[in-house]
């Protein structure tokens, strides 16, 4: 795990909705196997610079590379989509809102995509998806259609959905923000384990403790700069930059009331 | 009331609704061909087709279709198009309704939540395929009941084709009431058979709505 080269690489990204400027020139780094926490009040821009790494919010300036491939290259629109489409299948990403599709079954929503990009047959489809909920612990709920799983429950098929498509970097946009306090272990302990596997993972989370347990880097962000990163303990416990201080400060506060 | 006279001509009605059925039928099937064409046109990338889909429900839902009919019946062979009265109605009530349901398919896309269409889009899926099988499937389901108010207005709308002499429910009591001098009677006997086509096609709504929800 001591490449040199990173294995994703955002290079001076800037992203401005008129005169708004959402990020201002951050560069990221990202290791193959690394773990990456991207904290910060809302509004810092973290959910969009996570969403730019898979163009989902193209940016405005600025490159993201994932190994030897630009992934927002500038494209005419049939051949971008091509690209785009192809790059799309090495990240996954999970939402805070799961985002699961309703009208089809657990089953149905893990195989969907593999089936109809990998042009695997059924019974592939079909291990597949039983290998991908298995990790996830929900083998028993594959018949299961979304509306009659938990909040933790969902979230976790939605981490098989994208794990099903055997991405090489994961990202998590506050994949436990819209869960109740008890489900939110569950979800964790998924993460743990993609951890554990050496997934490469970027993770915009509000949940420090898990930040500080799982990530091997974290990014503190506030109104689109990076305003400190470092290794978890020394951004958690001892944070150099005030406004650092004060955001981990108010958010202990909060999470103590 | 006359219920001997309505025993004596209910057979000509029956007939008569037969061809409302017939002229309702094929207005829906047209109707829900520009409807489809009509969205994907509002919801295209060119902007030339976004406008093109825009005039065309500015125009169809901004102007009467009875001038609609008139245009193209009486006007029609003006500029060389040559249609019989059935053909007309069913083209000219097919186009306006079309862009009634054009709104109602486009509204149910779009009320899709965007988080589907990005879920879908970050797995890898091109936005074809996302429609297809993410959002088609959704929105289908909702647009049943809206396309099931557009189809119950275009069955009511039919009588209009009664101006350009189709011989269907209106134009034939008209046409009695010419020879009897029985309005009440006449338009009860309409009226009554609409209703039964309405309250038909309302309960095959529900059915399919209620078929297609979701588990």
């Amino acid at each position: 795990m001591t490449d040199q080269k990173p294995f994703l690489d955002i290079r001076n990204a800037q992203k401005s909705y008129g005169d708004l400027e959402v990020l201002k020139d951050i560069s990221l780094q990202v290791q193959r196997g690394q773990i990456v926490a991207i904290i910060g009040p809302s509004g810092s821009g973290k959910s969009t610079l996570l969403r730019a790494i898979n163009d989902l919010d193209p940016l405005t300036g600025g490159e993201v590379w994932l190994e030897d491939m630009q992934i927002n290259k500038k494209l005419p629109h049939r051949q971008y989509e091509k690209h785009i489409n192809q790059v799309r299948q090495n990240i996954g990403m999970v939402f805070q809102h799961f985002n699961l599709f309703p009208h089809l079954s657990v089953r149905g929503n893990v195989t969907l995509a593999p089936k109809m990009l990998k042009g695997i047959s059924d019974d592939e489809a079909n291990a597949l998806a039983e290998e991908q909920l298995e990790k996830v612990g929900l083998l028993d709920r594959i018949d299961y259609y979304p509306s009659r799983l938990s909040g933790g429950q969902k979230q976790r098929v939605a981490i098989a959905r994208a794990l099903a498509m055997k991405p090489k970097v994961m990202l998590f946009d506050e994949a436990t923000s819209a869960l109740d306090p008890e489900l939110v272990e569950e979800v964790n302990l998924v993460m743990k384990k993609l951890a554990e596997e050496h997934m490469t993972m970027v993770i915009v989370t509000h949940e420090m403790g898990f930040a500080e347990a799982v990530c091997d880097r974290v990014l503190f962000m506030d109104q689109g700069v990076v305003v400190e990163e470092g290794p978890p303990s020394k951004i958690f416990r001892n944070p150099d930059n005030e406004r650092t201080q004060n955001f981990l400060r108010k958010h202990l506060a909060n999470a103590n009331r | 009331m006359d219920i001997d006279l309505m025993m004596r001509v209910y057979p000509f009605f029956l007939t008569a609704a037969w061809v409302t059925v017939q002229l309702s039928v094929y207005t829906a099937l047209l109707g829900l061909a520009c409807g489809a064409l009509g969205a994907s046109m509002r919801l295209s990338r060119h902007a030339l087709l976004r406008f093109i889909g825009a005039a065309y429900v500015s125009v169809f839902r901004g102007t009467p279709a009875l001038i609609q009919l008139f245009i193209l019946y009486f006007g029609g062979p003006q500029i060389g198009i040559q249609l019989t009265a059935f053909e007309a109605g069913v083209i000219g009530l097919g186009v306006n309704i079309g862009a009634y349901m054009t709104e109602t398919i486009r509204g149910s896309i779009i009320a899709i939540d965007k988080g589907q269409r990005e879920a879908a889009r970050t797995l890898g899926m091109s936005g074809w395929q996302t429609m297809r099988k993410v959002i088609l499937p959704q929105s289908a389901r909702l647009m049943i009941r809206p396309l099931g108010v557009n189809i119950n207005a275009l069955i009511k709308g039919t009588a209009l084709v009664a101006a350009i002499s189709v011989v269907e429910l209106t134009y034939t009591a008209q046409r009695y009431i010419g020879s009897t001098y029985k309005p009440f009677e006449m338009f009860m006997l309409s009226g009554v058979l609409y209703m039964v086509i309405i309250y038909g096609t309302g309960q095959a709504i529900k059915w399919l709505d209620r078929k297609a929800r979701i588990v």
